[in-house]
């Protein structure tokens, strides 16, 4: 018996969302006293991974393939389910995010686990397997039972936080075989917005929908997010327009995030925008209209003008961290 | 080359849940039923390249795993401009069983591209269209933003964190697809619900799958409590609060 981390890096750096996995399977471990395994896979150096046993990473498997640095999730399940395998595995855990949807369902088909997406806390109960998951897009919560005898699951941004246990991270190489024929996708070009802090990771989002009137007058949601070191999103209507691009939009068809803190300017909180913001732990509603809804779901919430309050929001917090 | 969407049956955005027995079940009665929302888009994509006569694309079918009552849903891909519905007549019971069946259709009717929608908007379970390209060992590629097939190669957009990368694959595959795909998704004009009446619907058994996971209980969120107001000319409380109440600064 052992349970399985996926560790996924990015450009052979990991994430906060990792150290956040490895802290949660490190738990599922314990509880079921057995050991963690950590998987890595593609090129990242020996400091970044021996980071890991911050976190409980005992044992750590890396596949440090060059070949392997971009994501192609038939080579990257068919790893995963090896060592699952060859290590007796039965709890195999990713992150909620692009690859963890991509990688997860693959591993469940190959290993006929039974897969929960999205988990939001750690299991209700072991014996039998029950976790627990959103569901109708954050209306509701599902407590989901896995029946079969491996489990894959892939965790929420913030669903348990990032909890230190120092150990020593024992690092083993693997070179799995791989089959030539499942690289069947090649990668032509990549763009990446650079400087920019990315929604999905941001600790801080400063949100903007159709009440900034105009396209123009994004400027004062750029200065407020630039002083806080915040990610800017926007809701859906702003993106159909192309005021703002898709990758910013949040909501029930766009990104579903989880920051510690939202604000929402000009938006008036219609359920599909909250389904994607719920989860947040402080929203803070700056709106116009007083009966606005998405006052019913902030914490804290300011009836004016989005152009006023915006810039001395911003001057505010400057003044608060000189 | 034929496209095949996977339609996913969903309550209507709005729908206020609610749970029935003792919070195992989730309470239908009058729920107002539509397709889901990523799969609308993934459908208006694929009759938008179908359009395009360059790609010679001479089939766009949708297929969806559930019950009788989910028909008017397939009507209205149909209506949409879908050319064929196939429905394997089965609860989805979650999401292995469901990319089963359509898996096992596939291996007996062959398509060129699967698409899917990241997710359905009721278990939000984001595995089918993956689990369905593992099923069939097709490449799978997740969060598709865009799908050129112009330049006869096949070219796809997806969305990393912080950007995207333009990828090449070859048929067959599956695509999984979110925002981005397509601007908005198509309403059926008159004479497609005309047309939708005379085209086919398929209905199949299902075939022997395991179902391997099952929801045991249903909970609504916490209430939240009341939102603190703040004067707008003093903003300086708001972040003091935010700094020593929410501690989030
Ligand atoms: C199937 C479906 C899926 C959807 N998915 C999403 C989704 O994922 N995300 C999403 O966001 N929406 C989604 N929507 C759309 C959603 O229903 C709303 O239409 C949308 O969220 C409204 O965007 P908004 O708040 O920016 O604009 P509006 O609803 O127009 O609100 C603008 C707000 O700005 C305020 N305002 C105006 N001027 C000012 C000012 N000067 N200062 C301050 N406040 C001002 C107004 O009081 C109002 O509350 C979906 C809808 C459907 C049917």
């Amino acid at each position: 018996m052992s349970v399985i981390a996926f560790a996924k890096n990015w450009n052979g750096k990991f994430k906060n969302s990792t150290y956040e996995l490895v802290s949660y399977t490190k738990k599922i471990a314990d509880q079921l006293n057995t050991k963690l395994i950590v998987v890595s896979i593609g090129e990242v150096n020996n400091e970044d991974l021996k980071s890991l046993g911050k976190y409980g990473a005992e044992r750590l498997i890396s596949v440090n393939d060059p070949q392997m640095n971009i994501l192609t999730s038939r080579v990257y399940s068919q790893v995963i389910s090896e060592i699952a395998e060859k290590e007796g595995a039965n709890i195999i855990v990713l992150s909620d995010n692009n690859s963890g949807k991509a990688i997860a369902p693959r591993i469940s088909v190959k290993m006929k686990a039974g897969m929960v997406a999205a988990v939001q806390e750690l299991p209700v109960s072991l014996d039998p397997f029950i976790v627990k998951k959103r569901v109708f897009s954050g209306k509701a919560f599902a407590h989901v039972q896995i029946d079969s005898p491996v489990k894959v699951l892939t965790i929420a941004k913030n669903c348990f936080g990032v909890l230190e246990n120092q150990v020593d991270c024992l690092i083993e190489e693997f070179e799995p075989e791989v089959s030539k024929d499942l690289y069947k996708i090649q990668v032509l070009e990549e763009e990446e917005q650079k400087n920019k802090v990315i929604l999905s990771d941001a600790d801080i989002v400063v949100s903007a929908g159709r009440g900034m009137r105009s396209p123009d007058n994004w400027g004062v949601v750029e200065e407020l997010a630039e002083v806080l070191g915040a990610g800017t999103a926007c809701s859906r209507p702003v993106s159909d327009e192309g005021w703002r691009g898709h990758e910013e939009h949040v909501g029930q068809t766009g990104k579903v995030i989880a920051p510690n803190l939202y604000f929402a300017a000009g938006i008036s909180g219609a359920i599909q925008h909250v389904a994607g913001i719920s989860r947040s732990k402080c929203i803070v509603a700056i709106n116009i209209d007083p009966e606005a809804p998405i006052f019913g779901v902030a914490d804290y919430g300011i009836i004016g003008d989005v152009m006023e309050v915006l810039p001395k929001l911003t001057e505010a917090i400057r003044n608060s961290k000189s | 080359m034929k496209i095949l969407v996977c339609i996913s049956n969903v309550p209507d955005t709005t729908t206020k849940v609610k749970f029935k027995e003792n919070n195992t079940l989730f309470d239908d009665s009058g729920v107002q039923w539509i397709i889901n929302p990523w799969d609308e888009l993934a459908l208006t994509r694929a009759l938008e390249l179908k359009e395009d006569a360059g790609n010679s694309i001479d089939e766009v079918s949708v297929i969806h795993v559930g019950g009788a009552q989910t028909d008017a849903t397939l009507r209205k891909a149909l209506a949409i401009g879908a050319d064929k519905a196939i429905r394997i007549d089965a609860c989805a019971a979650d999401a292995y069983y469901v990319a089963g069946q359509i898996a096992a259709y596939l291996k007996e009717n062959p398509f060129d591209i699967v698409f899917s929608g990241i997710e359905s908007s009721d278990y939000n379970g984001s595995s089918v269209g993956a689990m369905i390209a593992e099923f069939m060992d097709y490449p799978g590629i997740s969060s598709v933003t865009n799908v050129d097939l112009s330049n006869s190669e096949v070219v796809l957009y997806r969305a990393i964190p912080g950007g995207k990368q333009k990828i090449k694959v070859e048929i067959p595959f599956v695509a999984v697809v979110q925002k981005g795909i397509t601007n908005e998704p198509r309403i059926p004009a008159m004479r497609g619900i005309m047309m939708a009446r005379k085209k086919p619907l398929e209905v199949k058994p299902a075939v022997e799958m395991d179902v391997l996971t099952k929801s045991v209980k249903f909970e609504l969120p916490e209430a939240k409590g009341a939102c603190k107001m703040i004067d707008a000319e003093n903003v300086e409380q708001l972040v003091d609060l935010l700094k020593n109440e929410a501690k989030v600064l």
